[in-house]
């Protein structure tokens, strides 16, 4: 270990008495990077966490972090981070979901998930059932969209300015004055999927290849 | 006239109200978006019996900038100066959780003279914070003094942020692999003045506050939180230990050299919003007890990770190697890629605990950058808190849970 990030000592045999005490809601337990992720089954949810919570010691809940995959089948991941105050560790855990499926709300296993349920509700759209207050939390009064899902612009959609006709606020269509410029840095030797200008003529098949790079 | 001194002797029936007796219903007032005990831009929507507080609902997100989108759009160097950015009283604090989940990433090795800069910097960091804090909660309850005095420490830690970084508050000194630059042995022997010297004033300016009636009366028992809430609430940091839970990431999950070092963690006893500030007041002594042996210890040596693929090279060096100047070329440009992979890094913020869960997909860009700020679990716990108490209560209370929006909303 040559990094110097805060140091969590691993407890021995924990994955084992996980696997036993939580038997098919466990889906996978990944250990990398000295921190331990387990997926679990998403109807589940609540009862593992109060298992987690009640048999081993995982008291706190410290952060609910939505993530957007939007190739899977599931697109968003929801990760739950515990944290143990009497043994000193951290644990992962983690349901995939999509938007029509909802996550088990844990309000009332922790009173502190409803605002990061309601954080990642706002942001991709994930719903949880049993929320009692699942509103927006971080967006705009009136936003439409979740602003975190990778097919969002980062741009967005609606610009807001004071009107001096109006006297108010009002939100228009988002106006660039310059186009968003993404740079692709792959380099051309590591394997990046384009043709390179001027390469069309050595190999007849890919002529009509689409050039990414000229568009 | 009968009825008059009915009226005056309490004979006339209560349960029956005539002209003269108001009946009184709840009302709901906005606390902020602009208000000067707001901290920033914090609406609560109160719902009060008289000057009870029934009911808080705080409306956050007015500062969003969505900060953690913008930061998958940028290279991992680029997006380290939005740290500075969420909160803007301790924003070396900020970088230090997102440096160190790079390098954990990375493997990375950070050379020791680096490790103990950093250590420094982020304990300067935490009087800088505390300073404002502590100032701040003592002028919302109705005392001006001791404020204007210590802010004037405060001034003095921003003087040291600028003669090592150039900027007095948006430092991005700390990097991937260590910090940009070395600072002069003269800040050195500056820094080591001062810590003899800032206590005086220091203690000056609390000698006012501590025991002083009114800011007693306006505090303790205020907004009591037990130990079971300060769990479930998800607190950290002075909220918790004020609540009396020994509970310091710098000694149960020590980072860079901070097992080396020998402090101090202050607790509570009560829960209330004066022991969280007197937690604030012992914090700021023991930091000056970390940055002086610190100072003693750190050794000389490089500052920043040699490996030339993740660090850039100092400009001279870029003057006569050929290679230096790639590597700066493409450093500056594509950046370093990060290996898949995702980590959970906390750090012990002046506010509490501060994490990053970065996901990394390989390239030059976080795929996920989620950031977990100290204040939002605080502030949820809002309702809970005020429940009971009095409208000016209110003020205390937010007061000490040294909230910045900037970091709540990102």
């Amino acid at each position: 270990m040559a990094h110097s990030a805060p140091h969590i000592a691993p407890r021995d045999g924990i994955v084992e008495t996980l696997k036993a005490s939580l038997g098919a809601q466990l889906l996978d337990v990944i250990e990398a990077k000295d921190e331990l992720s387990l997926i679990v089954q998403r109807d589940a949810l609540a009862d593992v966490l109060q298992i987690l919570r009640d048999e081993h010691d995982y008291q706190q809940l410290m952060e609910i972090a939505g993530v957007d995959y939007p190739d899977r089948a599931e697109r968003f991941e929801v990760c739950y981070h515990l944290l143990s105050l009497t043994l000193n560790h951290r644990i992962r855990i983690k349901v995939s979901t999509d938007e029509d499926n909802p996550v088990p709300s844990v309000t009332h296993l922790w009173p502190v998930a409803g605002w990061l349920e309601r954080e990642v509700f706002d942001l991709y759209g994930v719903i949880f059932s049993g929320n009692p207050d699942l509103r927006r939390i971080l967006t705009d009064y009136g936003f439409k969209g979740h602003p975190f899902r990778k097919d969002f612009p980062l741009t967005g959609y609606v610009e807001m300015r004071y009107s001096e006709e109006a006297k108010r606020v009002i939100y228009e269509p988002v106006e660039l004055a310059q186009d968003f410029r993404s740079f692709d840095f792959t380099s051309p030797w590591e394997g990046a999927d384009y043709v390179l200008p001027g390469d069309e003529k050595a190999e007849g098949d890919e002529a009509d290849a689409k050039d990414k790079d000229a568009k | 006239m009968a009825d008059y001194i009915e009226e005056m002797l309490g004979e006339a029936d209560a349960a029956d109200p005539t002209v003269g007796d108001l009946e009184i219903q709840n009302y709901t007032i906005n606390f902020g978006p602009q208000h000067p005990a707001a901290h920033g831009v914090l609406r609560m929507v109160m719902e009060l019996d008289g000057e009870i507080i029934e009911r808080v609902d705080p409306h956050v997100g007015l500062l969003h900038r969505g900060t953690e989108k913008l930061i998958e759009y940028k290279t991992y160097l680029q997006a380290l100066p939005y740290f500075d950015r969420l909160d803007y009283c301790s924003p070396l604090a900020q970088e230090y959780s997102y440096v160190l989940a790079i390098e954990k990433l990375l493997d990375l090795e950070v050379p020791e003279r680096g490790q103990y800069l950093r250590v420094l910097f982020a304990e300067l960091t935490r009087i800088c914070n505390h300073m404002l804090n502590i100032g701040a909660h003592v002028m919302d309850v109705g005392a001006m003094t001791p404020n204007i005095w210590i802010f004037e420490i405060r001034e003095q830690c921003l003087e040291f942020f600028e003669r090592a970084s150039g900027a007095r508050m948006h430092s991005a000194w700390f990097r991937p692999g260590g910090v940009h630059q070395d600072v002069p042995l003269k800040l050195l022997t500056d820094i080591a003045d001062w810590l003899d010297e800032f206590p005086k004033l220091f203690e000056d300016a609390m000698s006012l506050v501590t025991d002083n009636r009114i800011f007693k009366q306006r505090n303790v028992d205020i907004a009591t939180v037990s130990k079971d809430d300060a769990i479930k609430w998800g607190f950290s940091g002075p909220m918790i230990r004020g609540s009396g839970i020994a509970w310091d990431l710098r000694k149960s999950q020590p980072y860079d050299v901070y097992d080396r070092m020998e402090f101090d963690v202050p607790v509570g006893t009560r829960g209330d919003c004066y022991d969280r500030f007197m937690v604030r007041v012992e914090e700021v002594r023991q930091s000056a007890r970390i940055m002086r042996q610190c100072l003693q210890q750190m050794p000389e040596g490089p500052i920043a990770s040699t490996d030339r693929k993740i660090v850039p090279p100092k400009r001279g060096e870029m003057k006569q190697s050929m290679e230096a100047l790639i590597h700066h070329f493409k450093l500056y440009t594509e950046g370093f890629h990060v290996p898949a992979g995702e980590v959970y890094v906390a750090t012990e913020s002046p506010k509490g605990e501060f994490g990053v869960y970065l996901v990394a997909d390989g390239s030059n860009k976080p795929y996920r950058c989620k950031i977990r700020p100290t204040a939002f679990s605080h502030l949820q716990a809002m309702d809970f808190m005020c429940k009971g108490h009095m409208l000016p209560d209110a003020t205390a209370i937010l007061g000490a849970i040294d909230v910045v929006f900037g970091e709540c909303d990102r």
